[in-house]
Formats: C-alpha cells, sequence, structure tokens
C-alpha cells in the first residue's frame, strides 16, 4: 500500500439513489468511517436512469489519493462505459480499475477492506469474493 | 481513385446527425419492443453533441474527427449505445492514425479494427442480434467491393436480426421473445453505414 493512503471505491449505477443509498450502506457498515473514500456516479446528470461518463470521471477524481480507485458496476451501460473509458486511458485517473463484483455485497466488502487500509489489489480481491459467499 | 479528408468525415457525422434525427422515433419504437425505450433519443443526443463539437472545433484529420466524435459518444449517450458507438469511432480513428486523407481500403480496415473492438467491448459476436449483425457483412463489402455494396450488406443485415434470439444486453431477458423484432443497434448501424455511402456518393 502506498504509505497510508487509501484506496477510493466508486460505486456506478443506473439509478441515481441506488448508488447513492449503496455508498451509505458500504459506509455504515465500514463503522461509519469518515474517513473511508466512497463516490457514488448514479443515472445520468439530468436525473434520468442511464450512465454518465462524465459523473463517473468526476467521482473518481474526488476518490482519488494516490493508492488507486476501485470502481464497482450495476450493468449494461454502466460496464461498457468504464470499460470504455478504462480503455482510452485519459479519462479516469491512474490506477483506476473496473473490478469484477456484485454491486452491494461487492461495494460493502470493498469500502471496509479499502477503509482499513488494504491495497487495490485487496480492495478488488475482497470485493469479488463476494461472489462466492452463496445464500441458500 | 475517391481520397477521403477530414471534411470528408465531417460530412458523414453530420449526416447521421441528421439521419439519427429523422429516425428517431422509428429506433425508439424498435428499442420499446425489446428494449427500453431509448434507443432513438439517445443516439439524438450523442449526434447532436458530435455534429456540435465538429462545428465548433473542426479537427484537421480524418482519425481526429472520428476520436473526438467518439469521446462525444461516450460522454454524452447516457445508455450502452454511447460506449459501443464511441469505441467504434474512436478505434476506427485511432486505427487511420494522423494522415490527413485516406483511402476507401484504408477506411475499411480501420472499421474493421473499430468493429473488431465493439465485439470484444460488449463480448457480443455475429448472430447475437446486435449492431454487429449489421456492421460485420458491411465493413467486408466495403473492403472487398464499394461503398454502396456496404450499405447494403449493413440493411441486409439489419433486417437478418429478425429471426434471430438476443443474447446481449437487455433484449437478452426476453429470451425466444426478442425473435421477431428488428434489433434497434443493427438498425442504427445500417443508417451509419448508409449515410458514409450517401456522403461518399455525393463526392464522387
Amino acid at each position: 500500500m502506498s504509505a497510508g493512503r487509501l484506496v477510493g471505491v466508486v460505486l456506478v449505477s443506473h439509478s441515481a439513489s441506488v448508488a447513492s443509498s449503496v455508498a451509505e450502506l458500504a459506509k455504515g457498515l465500514a463503522g461509519g468511517k469518515e474517513s473511508a473514500l466512497v463516490a457514488a456516479a448514479g443515472g445520468t446528470p439530468d436525473g434520468g436512469l442511464g450512465t454518465s461518463a462524465d459523473l463517473i470521471a468526476e467521482a473518481a477524481r474526488s476518490v482519488d489519493a494516490g493508492a488507486g480507485v476501485a470502481v464497482l458496476v450495476d450493468l449494461g451501460s454502466a460496464v461498457l462505459t468504464v470499460k470504455a473509458m478504462l480503455a482510452e486511458g485519459d479519462e479516469l485517473p491512474h490506477g483506476a480499475r473496473l473490478v469484477d463484483a456484485p454491486f452491494v455485497e461487492g461495494a460493502v466488502a470493498a469500502v471496509v477492506t479499502a477503509s482499513a487500509g488494504a491495497d487495490l489489489d485487496a480492495v478488488e480481491a475482497a470485493a469479488k469474493e463476494a461472489y462466492d459467499y452463496r445464500k441458500v | 481513385m475517391l481520397v477521403l479528408d477530414a471534411a470528408f468525415f465531417r460530412r458523414w457525422m453530420a449526416a447521421m446527425a441528421a439521419a439519427v434525427d429523422r429516425e428517431a422515433g422509428s429506433l425508439t419504437d424498435l428499442d420499446s419492443a425489446i428494449g427500453d425505450a431509448d434507443h432513438g433519443s439517445n443516439l439524438q443526443r450523442g449526434f447532436a453533441a458530435v455534429a456540435a463539437a465538429l462545428d465548433k472545433e473542426p479537427p484537421a484529420t480524418p482519425g481526429a474527427v472520428l476520436a473526438l466524435a467518439g469521446r462525444q459518444l461516450i460522454s454524452t449517450v447516457g445508455g450502452a449505445s454511447g460506449p459501443l458507438y464511441g469505441t467504434l469511432l474512436r478505434r476506427t480513428g485511432k486505427a487511420l492514425g494522423d494522415d490527413a486523407e485516406v483511402t476507401p481500403g484504408r477506411l475499411a480496415a480501420a472499421l474493421g479494427a473499430g468493429v473488431d473492438a465493439v465485439a470484444q467491448l460488449g463480448g457480443a459476436k455475429a448472430g447475437d442480434k446486435t449492431m454487429l449483425d449489421a456492421l460485420i457483412p458491411a465493413v467486408r463489402a466495403l473492403g472487398e467491393s464499394s461503398f454502396g455494396a456496404a450499405r447494403s450488406a449493413a440493411d441486409e443485415g439489419a433486417v437478418a436480426t429478425v429471426p434471430m434470439q438476443a443474447r446481449k444486453g437487455r433484449a437478452s431477458y426476453l429470451g425466444e421473445r426478442s425473435i421477431g423484432h428488428q434489433d434497434p443497434g443493427a438498425t442504427s448501424s445500417a443508417l451509419l453505414i448508409g449515410t458514409l455511402a450517401d456522403t461518399a456518393e455525393a463526392d464522387a
């Protein structure tokens, strides 16, 4: 990890309220840590359902402390937009990474791990691991 | 022989913006059958932003025109068609490099790279009822024959999606109920190739 700097987490959903509620949930379950670097990028700038590259880029910049940024997405255009932005190379901060994880459970795992000071690989691993927790 | 410069590519993008404007209603109707009824309005917003950006600061090379157009689509569309069309144009532009003029053969090869990037981004292949079903045959026809042949191949490719079952995107949740509808993405891709052919034929 980079000298006490925290990994940022960006939550991208088609819905602004889903993104912000999941961010709130994850921060709450991380012990309400003030220091957690989490940003929501939900919906389109006009408040509709969809994905906004501008909101994603802004959210990623806001949580980038130099230790990397884990980006979690819900589906469809959220996945494709982040992938297309990463392919371009200059729209997201250096060290931003799309993390393949279930949105809610992955977000909680990522934020808890990141706020404990883990590095980007560990945050990604924790979020991905959420796929393995079967419910029945 | 027809040589394509930056002005040609700007005319193509302007023609596409006009075509999407004209067809927005019917694209959205197709999308309301198997998608979320926003394809027409999303592309209308995206290509209007493309046309405005190209008017404001016209790039000097074909590659730069398509790169700027692709970037605008990714940042303004709001649906999956943004990153998909954005990647198509951006990767095509990148493949054209910094040359001031390109031949139709160069464009066909560059579009091939763009189509490959779209397939990789979306994880789709021919027959999945997507924009690739219009683009793949169109790019092949452009490489082997002419702009007119590319237009026909794209139109036929779009119509050929009617009996297909959707394997990608929201339409795939419908399973067999997606059969019998023409794919909106393949339809708008046929417009993109059609406006390219119109622009080339107006120059010839």
